[in-house]
């Protein structure tokens, strides 16, 4: 045991516990491919909503449809894989009002990977799969002029976007640390910070547009990024270059999410009896 | 009083009073039951909020672009779709309920088969004391809130008041029995989990709640709305308050709304009935 506490001999052990779930999951072959096909479906629904709303109209906020699918695709990408890997912290809240957290932190393991490969939903893999898929299909038909900086943009949109999102969903979840009923106040900031960053920003207005897109950094997901691909010039008036630096707003989202649940470790005080 | 179980219903027709007095106690400490969620009410007003700001934007985006009015919605029109919508979403509560189901899968549910009341009944009871409460809290937080940052519209029509309080009483009883259908799956299946996400996919989607269902080409709305319960949940109630169409088919809406809750009581009963031919409770 007491080896594990150095650094990278912990590997072998996240390794276990990553193997135990796929086995266990799996097991089940069934309800497991249940889970799979339902799974791409929320994927799908909002992907079809965004098609039923261009029936409706040929323009959203000031873009076609092939510009808004680059949106649509690089949002869902980027929060279908976090929702893969990081998704199910959301489960915290749980283990904070049963006192089941106790059990996660005496071990000699980091606590939150340890959260999140005990319970790793992989039945969410193909939803991941089927974002990134939209993404690639709308970066496909949009017709961009590609340069290998746009190709290295393109890569690099949804791997920060998953940090990201990765960084919502802890955040979010670490709230439940100090309000453990707090439950759906997170979904208004991660499936609410999806919703957001699959529309062109242009179709919000005033100071919720400002707290979604620039207080809190969802702007910079896809919006910022998807101008700099599509070569168009923000309407709201940012330089171009804005979208070329977007991926980096992934980093202080991360640490404060780091911070914000170093906090929320330190505050747990177990339960009663 | 002869029989006390619930599969051999009690003689109700000569005393409908003390059965009333039932229904009311049972909806009664529903009420009271949800009333002691006060922080999840907080938190769920709270995000229904957020999503209301969201939807929003984007449908009064739609209509801009689609020249000022979308499928024949005019932007005050949409604006209120979707707070009304957000406030409704709790009220009707499309998602979220498995007790039915948990009892099953542990066996509880033997004990509500003992009681003199039919698990129905007792179930809608129940729920509509949970409507109710969420009527005061979980509606009024986003509707005001609506009201205060976009321009809403006020009903024009005498009728159109009474006919969405009916329209969201008859919205409740429908969603009410479309979730003991969904629950109902574990009498089965023991594990309702995959009627529970199918169910909860469908519906959010083909309710309206992610956009008027209006939005669809007519051959995929019409049948939709006749051969299925989903549009009765939320946009019928909020076609009805928006007064999206003339007087006739705002009365007809809710008619197909009566047809429809009346079919999903009776599917219950006799799906309950059925259940309790098959049930086997686990353990000792």
């Amino acid at each position: 045991m007491a080896e594990w506490a150095h650094g990278r001999s912990r590997l072998p052990a996240y390794l276990a516990l990553l193997r135990g779930q796929a086995r266990s999951q799996a097991s089940y072959r069934t309800s497991f491919v249940v889970d799979l096909v339902s799974n791409v479906g929320a994927t799908v629904l909002d992907v079809l909503t965004v098609l039923v709303l261009f029936r409706v109209t040929r323009e959203l906020g000031g873009f076609d449809r092939t510009e808004a699918m680059v949106m649509v695709g690089l949002s869902s990408a980027a929060f279908a894989t976090a929702d893969l890997a990081v998704g199910n912290v959301d489960g915290l809240r749980q283990y904070v009002r049963t006192g089941l957290f106790d059990a996660v932190l005496v071990r000699p393991l980091g606590a939150l990977p340890q959260l999140l490969l005990m319970d790793l939903p992989l039945r969410k893999t193909s939803r991941a799969v089927f974002g990134i898929g939209v993404l690639v299909v709308a970066l496909a038909t949009a017709e961009l002029s590609w340069t290998p900086a746009r190709v290295a943009l393109a890569v690099l949109t949804p791997l920060a976007g998953v940090v990201f999102f990765g960084a919502i969903f802890v955040a979010t979840a670490s709230l439940s640390f100090w309000w453990i009923d707090s439950g759906e106040v997170g979904a208004a900031f991660t499936y609410g910070g999806r919703d957001f960053t699959t529309y062109p920003m242009t179709v919000y207005s005033g100071w919720f547009r400002a707290v979604f897109a620039y207080g809190m950094g969802f702007g910079f997901v896809a919006y910022y990024p998807a101008l700099a691909l599509l070569g168009r010039a923000d309407p709201l008036g940012l330089p171009q270059w804005v979208g070329w630096v977007a991926p980096a707003v992934a980093l202080p989202v991360a640490a404060v999410a780091a911070t914000v649940w170093r906090l929320g470790v330190r505050h747990y005080r177990s339960t009663g009896s | 009083m002869g029989s006390v179980t619930a599969t051999v219903a009690p003689p109700i027709g000569r005393n409908i009073i003390p059965w009333f007095r039932t229904f009311a106690a049972i909806t009664g400490s529903g009420f009271r039951r949800y009333s002691t969620y006060r922080q999840a009410t907080v938190a769920g007003a709270f995000t229904n909020t957020v999503f209301g700001f969201l939807r929003c934007y984007v449908l009064l985006a739609v209509a801009a672009g689609a020249g000022g009015v979308a499928a024949g919605y005019s932007p005050a029109q949409l604006a209120t779709f979707v707070w009304v919508g957000q406030g409704l979403l709790a009220v009707v509560l499309l998602w979220r309920w498995t007790d039915l189901a948990d009892r099953i899968r542990t066996g509880e549910v033997a004990s509500d088969l003992l009681r003199p009341v039919h698990p129905v009944v007792s179930y809608l009871a129940t729920d509509l004391g949970r409507a109710g409460y969420a009527l005061l809290t979980r509606f009024l937080p986003p509707v005001l809130t609506g009201l205060l940052f976009f321009d809403l519209v006020l009903p024009s029509r005498w009728q159109t008041v009474p006919l969405f309080v009916l329209s969201v009483g008859l919205a409740v009883v429908i969603c009410f029995g479309c979730r003991f259908l969904v629950n109902a799956t574990a009498y089965w299946l023991y594990d309702a989990r995959g009627a529970m996400i199918l169910w909860t996919l469908s519906s959010g989607v083909l309710a309206g709640l992610y956009f008027p269902l209006r939005f669809l080409p007519d051959w995929a709305a019409v049948p939709l709305w006749l051969a299925t319960p989903f549009p009765s949940l939320l946009q019928t109630p909020l076609d009805v308050l928006v007064e999206r169409d003339g007087a006739g088919i705002q009365a007809g809406m809710v008619g197909v709304q009566v047809l429809w809750a009346g079919l999903i009581l009776l599917a219950c009963r006799r799906v309950q009935r059925r259940a309790e031919r098959k049930l086997v409770v686990q353990g000792g």
